[in-house]
């Protein structure tokens, strides 16, 4: 049990009369904890993301109309909708349909959208509007959005937590936490609808109160519109952060090694950086990549409120105009960005988790 | 006050009326505590936890912990007053003019860095050093704690050390900017007899070598003893007794000291430990006058009107008490041969060929002993010598044996769930952590009452009997009953684990490494309890510790495991003052000892 490091650093001394003994790990334990488990985990991400493909499927088929009666329109004769069904394949056995659904999809192609004016012809060729490249440029919005608010909330609430940590139960600490607790209590439909009232409406009017663009159009052309959105997803996420940080760094900060630390005369900084922060990490990062998660969800809400042109305003119309291909597409979207999330999560926790990286 | 350690020179270190007190209510944790350390002169400091002894310590780093604040006082190191230093002064001073060891190497070393970043912060916090020079330093630091100094060892994370190494490598932290003034607490505590031996002669070496003074704090009398040329004893944050570690010794002064010597087993002689009845009072409940008076055997009317003075002896010594022990008193430490139980005939418990792994490792190779009907059979070996696999193998919790296990000729089965209640309810395990073993959630009387609810069909208030009859069997009353087990004390909570076992009237009794955690006196009490029990009960014990001085007061028989293997199995007086086996004689040679004249050999064998 001894120093046996999987670097080799087999270090007899006094203390450690027993030695050796690797002889009946298996092959598999040799490989690097890290890699195992990268492999371990990206297998369990394909089986995630299959299951989740069958469920947007069955989803889809579940509510109410289907292709030929989104594009046709309400008002459609049923004639006209039946014969459509027939073009499309829908009369087709629904496992059919799923497994040439499922091989256009591993190749990247989730069909047209089937909104107005997109010709029924045109839905076995990649055109302009094909879903994945009608959905480029909100792609690259909302990423900026979500970005954004993850950049500013987790430094935000990473120095902030450090410090209400250092002055535990100071004026900092205690006024941080309750407005945290606040904070975190508002649903972020609410936080966007006050921030629209208060900075683009009545009191201030700084910023537009919704962000449309032109179709094609880069919200990094007008940046002022980007400011309200982020700022809503901010305050929902920040308080997260912080109190995890804080908690982290509390128990960090108690530890003996921080006292050792002290008393070999570190300074404040480095106790706190470079003693109590990497210790702390584990948690803290756990909570960064929930709260990119929960990002990717919130953006669905937040980006309706602003009229934002990305990923979850069209998420939200193609659920109202019942267009089935765009649904599955940005689903099965979010659901890869979960699985790969989640993986780099847990990777990063490895990395700064030397007692399971190094395992004795 | 350094009537002990030549005349004249000033000494290196001057600590006068140390006050450390809570913050916002002001109760005092340490009073008045004054001491000298020369230069290159090692002070023992030893109290049972909660004495104020560590809160001492990191005072002498100008250090209080949380909740608690330095009221008084001065502490002078050179020419340096620690409790003047501000901020950045007494960060510069902490680690270069005084430094620190603590308790727990696993726990003050950061397991977020590595070995070789740890060693160069030591420096780095004090002084620029070039890279070579830096890499020189770290070299010199590592062989003079005979670590090695290669690049594989310092890229090691600390989980990936043994004990004693972690130890060794935050000594050679402590002693990196060769401060005057190092400050050990309780640098052993948790370490076995082999390694703990390897660090006192290596905090002996490095004190010498560096030319620092060291205040050494703990509870380990023995360990104190082969350090310490001048030792104090504290209790209830005041100094009680200071005097030259061989007159404390061998003629305790104060009651309190003589009081933990009487506790103290010696692996030489078979004594009847007297433990201290009572506990220490706890901060704010301290009594007028001695605080030792409530349970002192020797107090009188007039110990309880103010606190006695901290007054000189005719030996040269300082005593806080108004009837110190006479001379010839405190040196007849009143020993008892412990007394010898009965042994039936029939054999309770037999092992043979047991073979067990562990992650795909043998641990236990052909072990095998009987043990007989009311008696205790100690096991002892270092830690990894496979000790608590044999006891886990013998209550079913290890499953993963081979061999055969006979409880009163039946032979048993590999894991509790497969044996029979019968099989199960005769045979109970008492684990090392008193902490960890009671349901904190329960009362006191919950958790005894538990095992009842399993083998037993009684009503509500039968189990509750029974619950309260055994809390006065373990000496606790009934007043403990309805308690959390969050609110008494770590021997306290023991003696509620052994009547947990008690209660369904065992005949075997496992017992792993139960008094580890425990201070001496409370560990005297429980030892000399578990006796009364096995002569009363004639239960049958197998009694599991690294403490060889335990085995000659409690066993009768005792194996010594190596590595798994049995080297020396015998009579606890055969093997003990006649060992046959490197090992054993190894083992006992680094057992830490109290008996001056047993020092001077050993000292005089190296």
């Amino acid at each position: 049990m001894h120093a046996e490091a999987d670097s080799g650093a087999v270090v007899p001394g006094p203390g450690s009369p027993e030695a050796g003994g690797q002889q009946g790990l298996s092959h598999w334990m040799r490989v690097h904890p890290v890699t195992s488990m990268i492999v371990r985990r990206i297998l369990l991400g394909v089986v995630t993301i299959v299951m989740i493909a069958i469920i947007v499927y069955a989803a889809t088929l579940v509510i109410p109309g289907n292709a030929a009666t989104a594009i046709l329109g309400r008002n459609a004769q049923p004639a006209k909708v039946v014969q459509l069904e027939k073009e499309l394949g829908l009369n087709e056995p629904v496992l059919t349909r799923f497994v040439n659904w499922a091989e256009n999809a591993i190749q990247l192609n989730f069909g047209n959208s089937l909104g107005e004016g997109v010709a029924v012809t045109q839905r076995e060729k990649a055109t302009e509007n094909s879903v994945t490249s009608l959905a480029r440029d909100r792609l690259a919005n909302s990423a900026i959005l979500v970005a954004a608010a993850a950049l500013i909330s987790t430094l935000l609430g990473l120095l902030t937590g450090v410090y209400a940590a250092y002055r535990r139960d100071g004026f900092f600490d205690t006024v941080g936490s309750v407005v945290s607790l606040v904070a975190s209590a508002l649903p972020e439909f609410v936080v966007a609808i006050f921030c629209v009232l208060l900075f683009a409406t009545s009191l201030f009017t700084w910023f537009p109160a919704i962000s449309v663009l032109e179709p094609g159009q880069s919200i990094l052309s007008e940046p002022e519109k980007l400011v309200l959105p982020v700022l809503a997803l901010v305050i929902v996420v920040t308080p997260y952060m912080f109190r995890m940080t804080r908690g982290a760094m509390i128990e960090a900060l108690d530890s003996d090694y921080v006292e050792f630390a002290r008393m070999k005369g570190a300074s404040t900084a480095r106790i706190a950086f470079r003693h109590a922060l990497p210790n702390a990490l584990p948690p803290i990062i756990q909570v960064v990549g929930l709260n990119l998660l929960f990002l990717a969800g919130g953006i669905v809400l937040v980006e309706a409120i602003f009229n934002f042109p990305g990923i979850g305003s069209m998420l939200v119309a193609a659920i109202n105009g019942r267009d089935v291909n765009e649904i599955q597409f940005i689903v099965i979207l979010l659901a890869v960005f979960y699985v790969l999330l989640n993986i780099i999560t847990d990777v990063c926790v490895l990395l700064v988790t030397p007692r399971r990286r190094y395992p004795r | 006050m350094s009537a002990a350690n030549g005349a004249g020179a000033r000494p290196a270190v001057e600590v006068r009326d140390l006050c450390v007190s809570m913050i916002g209510s002001g109760v005092p944790i340490v009073s008045g505590v004054s001491f000298d350390v020369a230069e290159r002169e090692t002070l023992g400091l030893v109290g049972e936890s909660g004495s104020g002894k560590s809160t001492v310590a990191v005072a002498l780093l100008g250090f209080a912990r949380p909740g608690l604040e330095i009221t008084g006082g001065s502490v002078r190191i050179g020419e340096v007053e620690v409790l003047d230093l501000k901020d950045e002064a007494l960060r510069e001073a902490r680690g270069e003019l005084v430094s620190y060891v603590p308790q727990d190497p696993a726990a003050g070393l950061n397991p977020a860095h590595r070995i070789g970043t740890q060693l160069r912060e030591a420096f780095q916090v004090h002084e620029k050093l070039g890279k070579n020079e830096l890499r020189g330093r770290i070299e010199e630091l590592l062989k003079a704690v005979n670590l090695p100094t290669d690049k594989q060892f310092l890229r090691c994370y600390p989980h990936q050390l043994s004990g004693g190494q972690q130890q060794r490598v935050v000594i050679a932290i402590a002693f990196a900017c060769r401060p005057r003034l190092i400050v050990l607490d309780e640098p052993t505590t948790g370490l076995d007899v082999t390694t703990q031996r390897y660090i006192l002669e290596t905090i002996n070496d490095m004190a010498a070598n560096f030319g620092a003074s060291a205040v050494y704090v703990s509870h380990d009398l023995p360990a104190v003893a082969e350090v310490a040329a001048r030792t104090a004893v504290m209790y209830a944050g005041r100094i009680v007794e200071v005097a030259t570690t061989e007159q404390l010794f061998s003629q305790p002064r104060h009651p309190y000291s003589a009081g933990l010597l009487n506790a103290a087993p010696s692996a030489h002689q078979a004594n009847r430990l007297v433990g201290i009845e009572g506990r220490p009072p706890r901060p704010g409940h301290w009594p007028q006058g001695c605080s030792y008076a409530p349970r002192c055997p020797h107090a009188r009317a007039d110990c309880r009107q103010a606190v006695p003075p901290l007054a000189p002896t005719e030996s040269g010594s300082l005593v806080r008490c108004l009837h110190p022990m006479a001379v010839s008193d405190g040196g007849v430490l009143r020993l008892v041969p412990s007394p010898k139980p009965e042994v039936k005939g029939g054999e309770a418990l037999e092992i043979e060929r047991l073979v067990a792994d562990y992650g795909g490792r043998q641990i236990l190779h052909e072990v095998g002993f009987a043990v007989k009907e009311g008696e205790c059979t100690a096991v002892v070996g270092e830690s990894g010598s496979g000790k608590t696999t044999l006891a886990r193998c013998l209550v079913g919790l290890h499953t993963r044996w081979d061999g055969e296990i006979r409880l009163d000729g039946e032979s048993l089965r590999q894991g509790a769930r497969e044996r029979s209640r019968e099989q199960l309810r005769r045979m109970q395990y008492i684990f090392q952590n008193p902490f960890g073993s009671l349901n904190p959630t329960m009362t006191v009387a919950e958790n005894i009452e538990e095992p009842l609810r399993h083998f037993e069909s009684l009503s509500r208030n039968e189990r509750r009997a029974k619950a309260l009859e055994v809390l006065g069997t373990v000496h606790l009353g009934e007043d403990f009953a309805d308690v959390l087990p969050g609110r008494i004390s770590g021997g306290e909570r023991q003696r509620v684990a052994v009547g947990r076992a008690l209660v369904v009237n065992p005949e075997v009794l496992v017992c792993d490494e139960i008094t580890s955690a425990l201070d001496v006196s409370v560990q005297a009490l429980l030892v000399e309890q578990l006796r009364d029990l096995q002569m009363q009960r004639g239960l049958t014990m197998v009694f599991i510790t690294h403490n060889l001085a335990v085995v000659r007061s409690i066993a009768q028989n005792v194996i010594v495991l190596q590595t798994g293997t049995i080297v020396e199995a015998g009579s606890v007086e055969g093997v003990l003052s006649a060992p046959k086996h490197p090992y054993t004689r190894q083992l006992l040679e680094d057992l830490p000892t109290l008996d001056p004249a047993e020092q001077a050999t050993a000292g005089g064998a190296k």
